[in-house]
Parts: C-alpha cells; sequence; structure tokens
C-alpha cells in the first residue's frame, strides 16, 4: 500500500462511511472496506483508476471535484479523504469547506513547500523547486496551488477548521523523530485531520 | 451473412414462446387473461439456479440479443458485442435471458398477435403496456425458470429504466443492476419527439385508428418518419457531421427535392427498412411506456426515497455525446442512490455516437462492462466453486 494510505488507514474508525476524493485505483478504499467494514465512494475522472475501482469491487463516480460537491448533501459522509490533489485544485480553500460540508470530519494529504529542499533550491538556484519527488517545471505543473504547514494551519485558523490530528513525514513516508522538531523545515508530507 | 461462426458467438440460436395462463393486471387497469413471450436463452442456468442474466431491450429491441438465428443472418442479435463466450457478459459462466417485452411485435403478445378472445389480431386494442407490467411478466418469467434471484438485470435506454424498476419493484430477486444510457423519468422534450413520432404514424392515411391489418395496409410513411425522428434523437451533432458532413451523393447540387445529401439518404433507408421491419401500434405503445415511466411521482415521493428499498448493487453508465438520455439524467440517479445510500458506480463513456454509443463496442466501456462483470461472478458463490474445482 501506499505508505501515506497506510498512515491514514488508522484515522478512519471501522464501519464508517466514507467518501475518497480522488481515489486513483481504490487501493485505500479496498482496504477500509476490507478491513475496517467501511461503505462509501470514492471519485475520479481517469478512465483506467474507474475501470481499476471497478475490478476490485470498489464503488467509483466519475465526478470532476472542480465542478463541485453540491449534488451531495450536508453530512452525508463521516469521513471525506483527499490525499496528495488539494495542490492541484482550482480553490483549495473552497474544496476543503465542501469537505468540511458533506462529511463530519476529513483528512488531508499534500506535499509541504516549505520543506528545505524546496526552500533551498529556490534560495540558492532562484528556480522553481524541480526534484524526483516533485517532479514539473512551472509551465506544466498540476501543482497549481503549493503550500506549506504553516499556510494550511493558518487557513485552518481563519475558517475556524479545529485540527484534530497531524503529522508529518519524509518523502518516503517514515516517521522521523527529527522531523517533528522543526516540522514546517523537516517534513516533506503534511497528513491533516480535521473538522469544523 | 456468417461465412464461418465466429469463436466468440453464442453461435446458431432458436427462440422459444412461452405461454402464461395466470391473469396479468395491468398498471391502466386492464387485465391480460392470457399471453405468450418470445425468448431466447444463452449459457446454461446452474443447478442452484443463481447464474441468471436478465437482459431488458429497449424501445425497438427484441429477445434477439445475440447469436444468429440461420446461416443466412445478415447481423447477429442486437447486442452480441457484449453477450457470448469470454465476452462481457461472459455465456460460459452466465445464464442469459433475451425477451420480446409485451406489447412487443416480434413474437410476443401484442398488437400483431392473435387475440385469444377475438381470434383477430389485438391491433390498436391491445392494452397500453407500462414499465412496471414489464417488469411483473419478466419476474412471472424468471419464475417459469426457477429463478428466485437474478445475478444481474442488464439494460439501456428503455432497457436501462426497467431495471432500475426492477430493484425497486423487486429488491430481493437482484444482486446487481446495470442502467446505461437511461434517465430516471423522460423530460418534456423528450416526450415531444416521443408524440411527433406517434402523430406521424396516426396521420398516416393508411393507419386506420390502428386497424391496418385488416385492411391489409401499413402505415409505412408515418413509422418511416417516427424513426427518421428517432434515429436522429440516437445520433450526435458530432457524430452526424463526421460520418456524413455536407457530403452529396451525386458529387452536385441539384436543385430540386430529391435527396442529395447523404445524410438525407442515411435516414431514408433506416426509416424504410424500420418501416417494413416493426409495427405501428407497437411503436405507439413503446414510446408511451417510456412517457410513463416515473418511478418516484409513482410512489408520490422522491427518486432516493423509491430507491431507499433497493438491495441490489448498481453500476450506472452514460455517454458523453447522448443528448436523448445525457449524462446528466444518469447522474441523477447517481446521486439519488448516494442520498439513499445504495452500493454504485458510475462512469460517463467519451463517446462520438450520442445515445447509439450504449450498443457499440467501445474499447472503455467493453473494458468497465467485462470489469463489472467480475464483480457479478465474485457475488455468485457457485461460480467461485467452479473456478477453484
Amino acid at each position: 500500500m501506499r505508505a501515506d494510505l497506510e498512515l491514514i488507514k488508522d484515522w478512519v474508525e471501522p464501519g464508517k462511511r466514507v467518501l475518497d476524493l480522488c481515489c486513483g485505483d481504490g487501493e485505500l478504499l479496498n482496504y477500509l472496506q476490507n478491513e475496517k467494514q467501511a461503505s462509501g465512494y470514492g471519485l475520479e475522472i481517469g478512465p483506467d483508476n474507474i475501470t481499476a475501482c471497478v475490478r476490485k469491487g470498489v464503488n467509483v463516480i466519475e465526478k470532476d471535484i472542480e465542478e463541485g460537491l453540491a449534488s451531495i448533501k450536508d453530512n452525508t459522509f463521516d469521513t471525506v479523504i483527499m490525499t496528495q490533489a488539494i495542490q492541484i485544485m482550482m480553490r483549495p480553500d473552497e474544496i476543503v469547506d465542501e469537505m468540511l460540508r458533506i462529511g463530519k470530519e476529513c483528512i488531508v494529504t499534500f506535499p509541504n513547500f516549505g520543506h528545505w529542499r524546496a526552500r533551498g533550491y529556490l534560495a540558492f538556484r532562484g528556480k522553481m523547486p524541480v526534484s524526483k519527488f516533485l517532479p514539473y517545471t512551472w509551465y506544466n505543473t498540476p501543482n497549481t496551488h503549493f503550500c506549506t504547514f504553516k499556510d494550511f494551519e493558518r487557513l485552518c485558523v481563519e475558517r475556524n477548521i479545529y485540527i484534530m490530528e497531524r503529522t508529518v513525514v519524509d518523502n518516503e513516508h517514515q516517521h522521523r523523530w527529527w522531523i517533528h522538531l522543526w516540522p514546517n523545515m523537516l517534513g516533506e508530507i503534511a497528513i491533516y485531520r480535521i473538522t469544523k | 451473412m456468417p461465412a464461418v461462426i465466429p469463436e466468440d458467438s453464442v453461435g446458431i440460436v432458436e427462440p422459444q414462446k412461452i405461454e402464461f395462463t395466470e391473469p396479468l393486471q395491468l398498471q391502466c387497469g386492464r387485465v391480460l387473461q392470457r399471453y405468450h413471450l418470445m425468448v431466447e436463452t444463452y449459457g446454461e442456468l446452474n443447478e442452484a439456479r443463481s447464474n441468471a442474466i436478465l437482459i431488458c431491450h429497449a424501445l425497438s429491441g427484441n429477445h434477439h440479443v445475440a447469436g444468429y438465428h440461420s446461416m443466412d443472418d445478415k447481423k447477429p442479435g442486437w447486442w452480441d458485442s457484449a453477450i457470448g463466450p469470454g465476452k462481457a457478459i461472459d455465456t460460459n459462466k452466465f445464464f442469459v435471458i433475451g425477451l420480446n417485452n409485451l406489447g412487443g411485435c416480434h413474437g410476443s403478445s401484442g398488437p400483431n398477435q392473435i387475440n385469444p378472445e377475438t381470434e383477430k389480431p389485438y391491433g390498436p386494442d391491445f392494452p397500453i403496456v407500462t414499465v412496471n407490467d414489464w417488469v411483473e411478466s419478466q419476474a412471472r418469467l424468471a419464475d417459469y425458470f426457477g429463478i428466485s434471484q437474478f445475478a444481474a438485470v442488464v439494460g439501456g435506454s428503455l432497457g436501462g429504466m426497467q431495471a432500475l424498476q426492477w430493484s425497486i419493484n423487486y429488491p430481493d430477486r437482484l444482486r446487481h443492476c446495470m442502467v446505461i444510457a437511461a434517465a430516471p423519468k423522460l423530460s418534456a422534450q423528450n416526450i415531444a419527439f416521443n408524440e411527433v413520432a406517434r402523430q406521424a404514424i396516426s396521420q398516416d392515411p393508411q393507419f386506420h385508428h390502428g386497424h391496418y391489418y385488416e385492411e391489409d395496409e401499413v402505415p409505412r410513411v408515418g413509422l418511416m418518419l417516427a424513426r427518421m425522428l428517432g434515429h436522429i434523437t440516437y445520433l450526435s451533432d458530432d457524430g452526424m457531421r463526421s460520418k456524413f458532413g455536407r457530403e452529396l451523393r451525386s458529387g452536385q447540387i441539384s436543385y430540386d427535392f430529391t435527396p442529395q445529401f447523404e445524410v438525407e439518404s442515411y435516414l431514408r433507408y433506416q426509416g424504410e427498412r424500420f418501416s417494413t421491419a416493426f409495427d405501428a401500434n407497437t411503436y405507439l405503445l413503446m414510446t408511451k411506456a417510456l412517457d410513463y415511466f416515473d418511478p418516484a411521482s409513482e410512489s408520490g415521493t422522491e427518486l432516493p426515497s423509491v430507491l431507499k428499498q433497493a438491495k441490489a448493487k448498481f453500476m450506472v453508465i452514460s455517454f458523453t455525446t447522448d443528448w436523448r438520455f445525457s449524462p446528466e439524467r444518469s447522474r441523477e440517479i447517481v446521486d439519488a442512490l448516494v442520498e439513499a445510500d445504495k452500493q454504485v458506480s458510475y462512469a460517463e463513456i467519451e463517446a462520438a455516437q450520442g445515445h447509439d454509443a450504449f450498443l457499440i463496442p467501445i474499447p472503455r466501456y467493453l473494458d468497465l462492462f467485462s470489469a463489472y462483470m467480475q464483480r457479478v461472478e465474485a457475488d455468485t458463490p457457485e461460480l467461485q466453486n467452479k473456478e477453484s474445482i
């Protein structure tokens, strides 16, 4: 299992109704269905991913999240999950608001642009960071809304969003004790559990 | 004509006529004292009778879903692309039932069949049948085969509406429900197109108020016009543009009213062919069944509430250029199923062929279809055992 999924699966309690935004090939939902008796759906737009979900027996709905989630009623889900996708959204703040409207709690993961490597790249090379982990150049990247941990937490404060839990990991999705000394500098991936 | 039957075909098939003598109470208030259904089956029903799939047909479909009736057939059944050994609905695993619905014109009780009470064709006296009536008659057909629960009920367009109605009327009698290119009810525009088609038929002087059989005539022009109109709604603007454009048959404009554009002669050909192969009274009945379909209003409630009672798992599919039953209409079904907390998957297939796309072997569509059928198979324990032996 993808390592960030490995970490967040423990934040979903058994028997919950889950919505996974940008669910990919359904790996997380498949796990939650089989091991945690979770029900729910994934939203996805990639044709191959959709077929892969169907083949696994994961309920998947072809839907472009950018077109909005208005057709889903308030508090329909226990947990709404979005992994590694918030930075590609047109309006990440609106998506977070919508996630918290349709779900009682949300799990969000994103790459931390405040990581020392990204800072160093820009500071010393004077260019937008490109790495194995962030392989795109500025003109073709889908990641139009990078943020740092601090930025995200500021958004949470502004919107009265309560952070239930958070963790940071490196790009191998490993917890290292030293990351927690200075997460915004040392953590590469942020994982937040939030509610209103 | 197939020189040889393809390996993935169900081969030469033979329809059977099944008689039902228990009176059928219809939604319109009338009763069919006795009736018969034309049926084709492919594959074998297993001992547990758990591997059956019911195929519901659309407006002009019938029981001949797959395979060939003889080596002289030009074309196989209407959904041969999806049904056969190794195909999406694999007849090595599933027992597939296709039928001609009540009111049809391909051998089931309908306007062109003899009314046993008068010993004359029913003609316009055949009662108005609805999707509910079809589901009821299909349930009796399931009883006839001793099938208490279908592995899946599958249909496209009006067939998808029957599948949806099945999930509401008989929640315990199907495990999976596949609703393709359908809608939860017709729009005013849909009904308007149907009404123009009906007017074309009933205003034809050879229609004789539906009693044309006695006159030995057929309202060919009316039926042709109805089909030409219908056909336009089955194709997409893009599809027509790429297929015909403004191509001329003879290469130049002749400044008269003969058909000059390719699209004109195509529609005329389709219309004429249909007018000799289909029954006008049946066309009227089928369009009415479409117009009346509205499971939510019938129950005096909203779609999510009426779908609460469903127990099946759902697969809903739409096609991007379908404007007869557009993706928005399928999304209404999906949203209602989500609100009703049902298991549902939904895909919108990129296709230029409009509504007709549901019958066309588009690679992504067939892949998805096969993937879903694997899930149907996984939910059929006897099919699992077979593999492990």
